[in-house]
């Protein structure tokens, strides 16, 4: 049988049960605030540590990196991600997670055509397209600078 | 008080993110894609400053808050070096973000077996 795009759309929602909408959206608020209340206490410790608001913010992008990155080794950010979906996904956290995870599963692939270039199958285009945007927002405002200062 | 602002917004991002996937089928790439760029938009037009000064780590720890990282260091190095800030300004605000991620993925790949993804 050659199913026709309407018989193929509704064997397709036959086959893949639908998640429920709710449970996964409370998943991923509470996960997502968690990282975020988390983030939120880390940015607090480095800021008691006596560095600057922005050294702060950056120092805990790290920490939280850092943190995903021996989960997602010990395979626990996986675990956690099948269930909460964007909430670990929307974190800095998930982008760490993006770049540890291929790296060690390609790890058998070769240090350089493995390692090296399977990182950036997700976090490329994530610095591909914000580099673009922050880029072209920067002439813009190259542009409209004279007129507002 | 700001922890519970976090807490709220950074929910509310993931929230918004959860509801891409499960309506639209976006794959999660194409929702980070769109996070960084709607942070560079949202913070070139003057609105996630406010919310980061509002809810903190809410805020700056979800994608669109690399978005917001990029923009602001771009029109810092504009204001200090003129168009070439356009090209220096972004990679130098998210410098150390990402060279984290990449020592931690060398590291771990060198550290850790990979294992079953279900």
């Amino acid at each position: 049988m050659k199913p026709d795009k309407e018989q193929y759309a509704r064997l397709l929602k036959q086959a893949c049960p639908r998640s429920p909408l709710l449970r996964d959206c409370l998943w991923a608020f509470f996960v997502g605030g968690g990282i975020c209340l988390l983030g939120e206490g880390i940015r607090t410790a480095w800021l008691a540590a006596g560095h600057t608001l922005s050294d702060a913010g950056a120092l805990t992008s790290a920490t939280l990196i850092v943190i995903s990155g021996v989960l997602t080794g010990l395979g626990w950010y996986q675990k956690l991600a099948s269930k909460a979906g964007a909430g670990t996904l929307v974190p800095i956290t998930g982008f760490a997670n993006a770049v540890v995870s291929p790296a060690i599963e390609f790890r058998c692939e070769g240090l350089v055509t493995g390692v090296g270039a399977r990182m950036f199958s997700i976090a490329g285009p994530v610095l591909v397209y914000g580099l673009l945007a922050s880029a072209v927002w920067g002439v813009i405002w190259w542009l409209i600078r004279p007129w507002l200062l | 008080m700001h922890y519970l602002w976090a807490f709220l917004v950074g929910g509310t991002l993931c929230v918004a993110g959860q509801l891409l996937i499960d309506l639209t089928n976006l794959t999660p790439a194409r929702v980070l894609v769109l996070y960084v760029t709607s942070g560079v938009l949202l913070s070139a037009v003057g609105l996630y400053g406010p919310l980061a000064e509002l809810a903190g780590a809410g805020a700056t720890v979800p994608l669109t808050g690399f978005g917001h990282l990029l923009a602001q260091g771009v029109k810092r190095a504009v204001d200090e070096q003129g168009l070439l800030g356009a090209l220096t300004g972004g990679g130098a605000a998210c410098a150390a973000g990402v060279a984290a991620s990449l020592l931690t993925g060398v590291a771990a790949s060198l550290l850790t077996k990979s294992h079953d993804q279900n």
